[in-house]
């Protein structure tokens, strides 16, 4: 039961890891680095390390992909100053 | 577990993957925080012993729990990558600033 | 093309050495004998539930200085880089009313559970590290929500320089009355399972979660303010 829960998780992390190097749209490249993250922060709870899960899901699918939207937010608004 | 070493190695590969065939700076910094994710992963599954649980302990002298270390280095790691990953987005705006692109080609200064 | 070839040589090379990992390795049975040490004698010397913590705060405390170290580098380099913009130039664009009221609800608990987080420590998963990101989540929350919040960046460095100075003044004191470098026991140790034990351990995680979240809010206001 474990061992399919870990393997449909496995499948979609890397279905989500091929959007996120394929895209050309770098918005939806970022949201799905983001959803590795959350889904890696469910494995750390099967792997019975609760403090890792904890920090994983707040940093990892938090805060990255909020860094990763100011810089692109800036980038847009040199370009559309020149 | 083995499942999770193995997805942990695949995303290691991934993650270089992208960064050695992308040209896009952004990309490259996707595919840096990849394989950030594979090898803590890696690092977490070592450390797993079948049917034990968290390492709390609720009552003194019960020893049937899984081993602390590596979950504290990869606590301290993901920190980290956190920390490195914003500066090196600082990076990519000063270079988009000065040359108003974003492909990593144009960068070639320091070439011989 | 011939890039390509040594790019896929490159990749393949590193999946054959990551591969012992994967073949060789057989499931554990029991702990190593670093961990054996760690895991029968950890709450007994230090009386503290959770034993990630101990490890953390007082088995490996260098590493964790030294990681505070290159948290403070990395915020250090980017309001380093990154340029204020005056006020009047910044566009604002005003939040909707479900985010603004959605705030007013959400902000006073999530500040309360961060505060918990990183006081209980060291009887439930959780210490420094996951607090101080709960608050600057918080934070995060505020300076979205509000387009007119401006943080005061003198108590920001008043809080991150003065938690630094005291975690090393307490690895001093473990230093001259205790064992060594942030050893706990400077403080006695207490009950087992009471909010007030373990030693010295939540005046240490707390002064480190204060320090962590107070790095990451100067991270994000400096890439805000420079919009």
């Amino acid at each position: 039961m474990v061992t399919l829960f870990i393997i449909v998780l496995g499948i979609i992390m890397i279905v989500a890891a091929f959007v996120a190097i394929y895209q050309k749209n770098l918005l939806s490249a970022v949201v799905a680095s983001g959803v590795i993250s959350l889904l890696a922060s469910i494995i750390y709870i099967l792997l019975a390390a609760p403090d890792v899960a904890m920090t994983e899901a707040a940093i990892g699918s938090g805060l990255t992909t909020i860094v990763f939207l100011y810089a692109l937010n800036k980038i847009r608004k040199i370009k559309a100053k020149k | 577990m083995l499942l999770v070493t193995i997805l942990g190695v695949i995303l290691i590969v991934l993650g270089l993957w992208c960064m050695l065939t992308q040209k896009n700076i952004i990309k490259i910094i996707i595919g840096f925080s990849i394989m950030d994710t594979g090898i803590h992963l890696l690092i977490v599954s070592i450390g797993y012993i079948k049917d034990k649980s968290a390492p709390i302990m609720d009552v003194v002298n019960s020893s049937q729990v899984i081993d602390p270390v590596p979950s504290a280095l990869v606590l301290t790691a993901i920190v980290i990558g956190l920390a490195v990953t914003a500066l090196m987005l600082t990076y990519a705006i000063k270079l988009f600033e000065i040359k108003q692109s974003l492909d990593i080609n144009d960068f070639k200064e320091l070439k011989w | 093309m011939v890039k390509k070839l040594i790019i896929i040589i490159t990749l393949v090379l590193l999946a054959i050495m990551l591969m012992p990992l994967i073949t060789e390795v057989k499931p554990f049975e029991n702990l190593s004998s670093v961990s054996q040490k760690y895991v029968h004698a950890g709450s007994e010397e230090l009386g503290s539930q959770n034993l990630v913590t101990s490890v953390i705060v007082t088995y490996r405390g260098l590493d964790t200085l030294g990681e505070v170290a290159v948290l403070f580098i990395a915020t250090a380099g980017i309001g380093f880089f990154l340029r204020r913009k005056p006020e009047e130039e910044r566009k604002k664009t005003k939040a909707s009313s479900l985010v603004q009221t959605g705030t007013a609800f959400l902000l006073p608990i999530i500040f309360l559970f961060g505060v918990y987080i990183f006081l209980h420590g060291h009887l439930t998963p959780g210490g420094g590290f996951q607090g101080g990101v709960v608050i600057a989540s918080g934070i995060l929350l505020l300076m979205l929500a509000n387009v007119d919040t401006k943080i005061n960046t003198n108590i920001l460095y008043w809080v991150e320089s003065v938690s630094g100075a005291f975690y090393i003044i307490i690895g001093i004191f473990g230093l001259v009355l205790a064992g060594g470098f942030l050893d706990n026991r400077i403080l006695p140790l207490g009950e087992f399972g009471k909010l007030l034990s373990a030693g010295a351990i939540p005046i240490i995680y707390s002064l480190i979660g204060l320090k962590v979240g107070a790095e990451l809010v100067g991270i994000l206001n400096n890439m805000q303010r420079s919009q």
